[in-house]
Formats: C-alpha cells, structure tokens, sequence
C-alpha cells in the first residue's frame, strides 16, 4: 500500500500482512476480547432502554443523509452564525491547507517565551487524519494531548488502536512503565511511587496535565457536531480534559470535518441521545461542551473554527460511499466487528480503523491507495446492525471492493487474477457438466493437500488465498451427486433441463 | 480560488446528482419527544440515574438547602467554598469554611486550590441523570466549575425535565452551555473505571422540594 499524503500513516504494511503480525500477539487478542465484548453489552443494555432506539436511529439517518444533500448550503449557514456569534470561520481543503491555517493561527497568538509554542488539545479525529502534531513540531510547537489515553499513546510514542479507547492495547503495567520513562520529557515527571493502579496512574496524569493546562493561551479541538442555524459547536467527553482545552485558554481553534454539521440545535437531541449509549454504553457522557462563538468574560477571547475537506468531497461525490460521511464516531461498528475483535486498529493502517475505517479510509485517500481495507471484513453485517446512523457498511465495502479491482485493472492494463478466477468461476459454475467434474477433481486434490479438515498454504497462484485463510475440506460428494445417486431421476424433466442449461 | 471556494466548488460539484427541486428542508420531520423514557416519577427518576453516575444524591425541602450544601462540604472536609455571583444567598450555609466570590473573577491558581463550588442549575434530564448549565446567575463561569475539586449543585424539582429533548429546548444555544453527568471519569486504562481525572472528582447533587 503506498502512502496517502492527505492521511497520516498509511503505508504500514497492508492489512493483510499487518493483521497476521496482530493475530500472533495473544495478549493484544485477550485485551481487545475483553474490551470489546464488555462495551458491546453495555451499549445493547443502554440502547433496549429507548423503545424508540430504532425510530432514532432511522431519523438520526435521515438527517445525516439529507445534511448531506445540501452540504453547500449547511455549511454557509454554520459559517454565518458562527461569525455572527464573534467566532472566524476557515476552509481548509486539504491536510496541508488545515495544518499551515492552525500553525498561523497558533503563531499569531504571538509574545515570543514558551506559552506560544505550545497547544493543549482535546482528543480529534480530524486532526489526528490531518497529522496536526507532526505539523506543529515541525513548526516548533509541541502540542500536548490531554486525553488519558491519547496522553498514553503520544508518551509511548506509538498509534491509537480505538476510536473511543485509543490505548486499548496497552495494559496497566506497560502504562505505568510509560509514564515513568516518558512524563520527564514533557513536563512534570511522574511521581516515584507510581503504582500501576489505574487510579493512580489516572492521578498521575491529572497532576502531568494540570499544570499545562493552567498555563496554555491556545488550545486545539475536534467537533462532535455543529448546528448551523445557531452556530453551536459541541464536544462530548468524559474526563473534562474538553471542558478544560474549551474553557482556559485565550485561544480556541476547533478542526471540523465538514460533514458534522447538523442543520439544526434542535437536532442535537437525536444524537445526543444516540451518541453516548453507542459509543460507551452510557445513558450520557459525563461532560457535554455546547458553545456559540464567543461569550464576554466566559472561555476564550478567540475562536477559529476550520472546516476541513481533505477527501470529504471526493467522499460525497459517489452517491453510494457517501453514507460513510454520516459516521458519528461513536466505534459500535468496532466493537461488534469479528474482524476488528482479532486485529486490533493498528492493522488498518489509518487513523479510523475497523469496518468504518475499511470504508472511509480509502474514500478519503484514493481506493488505490488503500486497496486491501475494503477487503478486511467478512460481510457479516454486524456493523450495520451496531451502527446508530445506519450506515450500511457491508454495501459499501462491496461497492469499494468494485472499485478497489477496477482501479487494479486500469493501473495494469491487463486481467487481474481476481478477474481471472471470476472468468473461470464463471465458467464453471455456468454448466452444471463442468461444476461437478470440477467438484469431484477438488474433493479429491484437497484431500491430498488437507490436514486436520483444512487446507493450509498452498503453492503458486492460490497461495495467496490460501495464505489469509483456513479453507475446509470439500465434502467427498457434491450434493449434486449425491441427489443422483440416492434419488433416480423419475421421469426425462429433469435431465431435459439439465440438458437445457447447457446447450445455452 | 481560495479555501472556500475550493472546498465549496467541490461540494457543488460533488452534489450535482441532487435535483435542484429538492429544498434542503425536504422532506420535513418531527423533533422533539418521539417516547416517553422517564415515566410518571421524574423527581425520583432523575436522583436515582444520577447516583448511578455515582455522584451523590439527596432530597430536601427548601428550607433544608443550605444545611445540604454545608453536609456535602463537612463529608469532604472541604475549607473553602466558591460562591457565584447571583447565587442566592439561602444557599449559602455556615461553616468552617472560607467563602470565594467571584467578583473580581479568581485567578486560575485561585480557583486550582478552592476545594468547592457551589451552583444552581439551569435545567436538569431525568433520563439521564444529567444537570444542564448554562452558566448564567447562580452558576458562575464555566471554569468555576471546572477547577475545584467539589462540585455541589442545587436543583429545584421543578427545574427537571424528563428527557433529553425537553431539556435542549429549555436551554439557550447562544450561552455557553455544560451538561454534566457524574463526576469527571476515564476508562482509558483496561475499561477500568477511575473518577476525577480532570474535572470534579465529587458531584453532590442537592434535589429541593417536591415534584
């Protein structure tokens, strides 16, 4: 997989080939059972609570579907009612455009010592796609992340692994290790007695962050949604690291994908009641940050909202893949993926990992440059049942797969073997004569190549089918013949259209 | 061409699928109350789901308040008490503790070391055991609430709405608004829950009077 440059960090090994390394790491496996499996009841229990939950879930889709529609017209709304309200509002229409808006912005809060070269930021999506921190550094700004695990992931040095967890993968003791090693480096180091007791370690990086956020003039934030009749903006979280970034400093700077507008605050409720119990399995997220540009004597003097493309509409152009823009963020679909559960997010290669990244990662950096994604999900459907905007993610992952061989074919010019095994399948499967002589030939060679009931590595052209999964041994005899030999044809119907078949 | 025009051409072009006939607003739907989640004891609702959140509940009538609020500050040994402006003074209570006024507003190291604050609510959701701010008189700026590590809150039963539609459609979109459910928590580290990362680690809910 070749790298995207409006999307930080694919090119990591493809999936296939970074899931093998995942699924050998047992310890990762046993986490992400854990996890996945106890948030997963959480949200089940939550969401039978609300015996409307599917007539939510339904209007939560078409609000989303028809913002979409109109996504021009929304989005200058949101623009004038956030200006009204004394807030500025930029367009970004890539990465790079989103990174130099934010680095000017930070820089023009200017005095020159320490305080202005730094931002404190509140865990963002957006700006994690954007690769915003590697900007910032380049430009001399460290920017500090305030989430827990956000703060465990940049002290490691290392990827987040979940949209709402995103140090899943990490477990206590090697935190604790983190924290000793790396607080030093960034700030207030971490006390010598640090146990690896979560509450401890939650303790530890209360007293790391507090002192930065006591001192920060700019802070940086992602948008959960924003209305544009009001030009509301709102963030949920659960620790008040958000309340802290939105509230301290002088300087506000919000990163929003264009497609979080809602047309209206009133809208808000639909998903605010959907939000929480989707994503944690709450009935509500502890701290809830609604704010209207700027308000005299109450939070920042100044607030800068960006609205950021970087493939959005590129997204939006294709009348199918579109529906991924609908995503909430809310990682149901992860914790319900049979894919996900054994990988972990690392394998994805993309900042939005699991089914929903399997189908918007590569509309936002180009099919081709994420080919295997829409490949990495067996079709089960349990995202679309999880996911509380409807998304129909197997639909498009089938849509993408299309395009991923399409894209193939064009940049070889020639067949794919994709193309090929189809042809021949085609072949085959169209001539009841052929299938079963081709039946009776596998049963027989995949005997000789089986062990213990399952066809492991095999040599040339299907050694990379062979190499990503278990295939069962075919039975000895296909239904076809057994339907033969255990019930005689009765009259010639039967043998006529059989016949029939293959003549045409 | 700059950033807008860039990003909304694309939008345009990216939608021209969509029938210029159809009007952003089509077709209509309804807001608002779609079920009824709270039931008939709302008051009772509402203190029950919020001691789920594990903040700490109790009911009292009006006269009582105060004496409430000085409880919540004795079981934490609280010494001093940020009191915002507009607070009325009924809820103030008598103690070992020293009271903060906010007018000149506190410095940040000021409010880091008060040990509680003390608000009224603007609405509350029953569903969801959640009190609403919206950091008008009684409630103080949104840092008040923030930076102290006891965060007591004074709500009038009538001030409860049943749910989380209700609840919006009480509040101003152009104040700053805070919806707070339990005190600050994480589950970052192996889904283990930890209260107090960053914000409150006490919530003391003070329900006055009858539903």
């Amino acid at each position: 997989m070749s790298g995207a440059d409006n999307v930080v960090w694919l090119g990591t090994p493809a999936f296939p080939e970074a899931a093998r390394a995942a699924l050998a790491d047992t310890r990762l496996r046993a986490n992400l059972r854990r996890a996945t499996g106890t948030i997963r009841d959480r949200r089940l229990a939550v969401a039978a609570e609300l015996e409307d939950w599917e007539e939510l879930r339904e209007t939560a889709a078409t609000i989303k579907r028809r913002t979409l529609r109109h996504l021009d017209h929304h989005l200058l709304r949101l623009e004038k009612a956030v200006t009204a309200a004394g807030g500025v509002v930029h367009w970004a229409s890539d990465a790079v455009d989103a990174n130099r808006i934010v680095t000017a912005l930070v820089k023009a809060t200017g005095g020159g010592d320490i305080e202005n070269h730094e931002v404190v930021k509140v865990k963002s999506m957006a700006t994690q796609e954007i690769g915003l921190n590697e900007a910032l550094a380049d430009a001399g700004i460290r920017a500090y992340e305030t989430d827990l695990a956000e703060l465990i992931v940049q002290l490691g040095g290392d990827r987040p692994s979940h949209i709402l967890v995103p140090a899943i993968h990490r477990g206590r003791s090697e935190i604790r290790e983190i924290f000793r090693r790396e607080m030093g480096e960034w700030g207030r180091p971490a006390p010598e007695d640090l146990t690896d007791d979560p509450r401890d370690l939650a303790e530890a990086a209360r007293l790391h962050l507090r002192e930065k956020f006591l001192r920060a003039k700019v802070a940086v934030s992602g948008a959960n949604f924003a209305a544009a009749d009001t030009g509301t903006v709102a963030v949920v979280e659960s620790e008040g690291n958000g309340r802290m970034c939105l509230t301290l400093p002088e300087t506000l700077i919000t990163v929003m994908g264009i497609e979080k507008v809602l047309p209206s605050f009133a809208d808000l409720d639909v998903f605010l009641q959907l939000l929480p119990r989707s994503s944690t399995g709450e009935r509500m997220n502890p701290y809830t940050s609604l704010w209207t540009g700027v308000t005299e004597g109450d939070g920042p003097r100044n607030f800068h909202l960006v609205l950021l493309d970087n493939g959005r509409t590129a997204t939006l152009a294709d009348e199918v893949g579109r529906q991924a823009l609908a995503c909430i963020r809310c990682s149901a679909c992860l914790n319900v993926c049979p894919v996900y559960e054994r990988t972990g997010g690392h394998a994805y290669g993309s900042v939005y990992p699991g089914p929903i990244g399997a189908v918007l990662t590569p509309q936002l950096v180009g099919v081709e440059n994420a080919a295997s994604l829409p490949f990495a999900s067996t079709l089960c459907g349990a995202c679309y049942d999880a996911c509380p905007v409807k998304i129909n993610i197997p639909e498009v992952l089938v849509h993408l797969r299309a395009e991923a061989v399409e894209a193939k074919r064009r940049d070889r010019l020639l067949p794919t073997s994709e193309g090929l095994a189809m042809k021949a399948a085609g072949a085959v499967l169209g001539s009841p004569r052929r299938l079963a002589a081709v039946q009776r030939l596998a049963a027989v060679g995949a005997r000789l190549v089986a062990r213990d009931g399952r066809i492991g590595a095999l040599p040339g052209p299907f050694a990379r089918w062979s190499g990503t999964r278990d295939t069962p041994v075919p039975t000895r005899e296909s239904l076809r013949a057994w339907w033969r030999r255990t019930r005689p044809p009765r009259s010639e119907d039967s043998s006529t259209t059989a016949q029939g078949e293959e003549r045409r | 061409m700059n950033g807008r025009e860039i990003v909304l051409s694309a939008i345009r072009g990216a939608l021209s699928g969509v029938p210029g006939s159809e009007r952003p607003d089509d077709p209509p739907h309804s807001h608002g109350r779609r079920a009824d989640h709270a039931g008939p004891d709302v008051v009772g609702l509402f203190a029950e789901r919020a001691a789920e959140y594990r903040a700490t509940v109790v009911r009292v009538p009006a006269a009582d308040a105060a004496a409430a609020v000085g409880r919540a500050l004795a079981r934490t040994g609280a010494r001093s008490l940020v009191v915002p402006p507009g607070l009325p003074a009924d809820l103030v209570p008598e103690g070992p503790w020293s009271l903060l006024t906010d007018v000149p507003p506190l410095t940040v190291g000021q409010l880091d070391a008060a040990d509680a604050v003390v608000t009224t609510v603007a609405t509350a959701i029953a569903v969801t055991g959640t009190v609403a701010l919206d950091h008008g008189p009684g409630q103080g700026r949104r840092v008040l609430t923030l930076l102290p590590d006891q965060h007591i809150c004074v709500v009038r039963a009538d001030q409860i709405a049943p749910d989380v539609p209700e609840a919006l459609r009480l509040l101003d979109p152009y104040r700053p608004l805070t919806l707070i459910s339990g005190p600050s928590a994480t589950s970052d580290i192996e889904l283990d829950r930890v209260e107090g990362v960053h914000g409150p680690r006490t919530l003391d809910i003070v329900v006055v009077g009858e539903a």
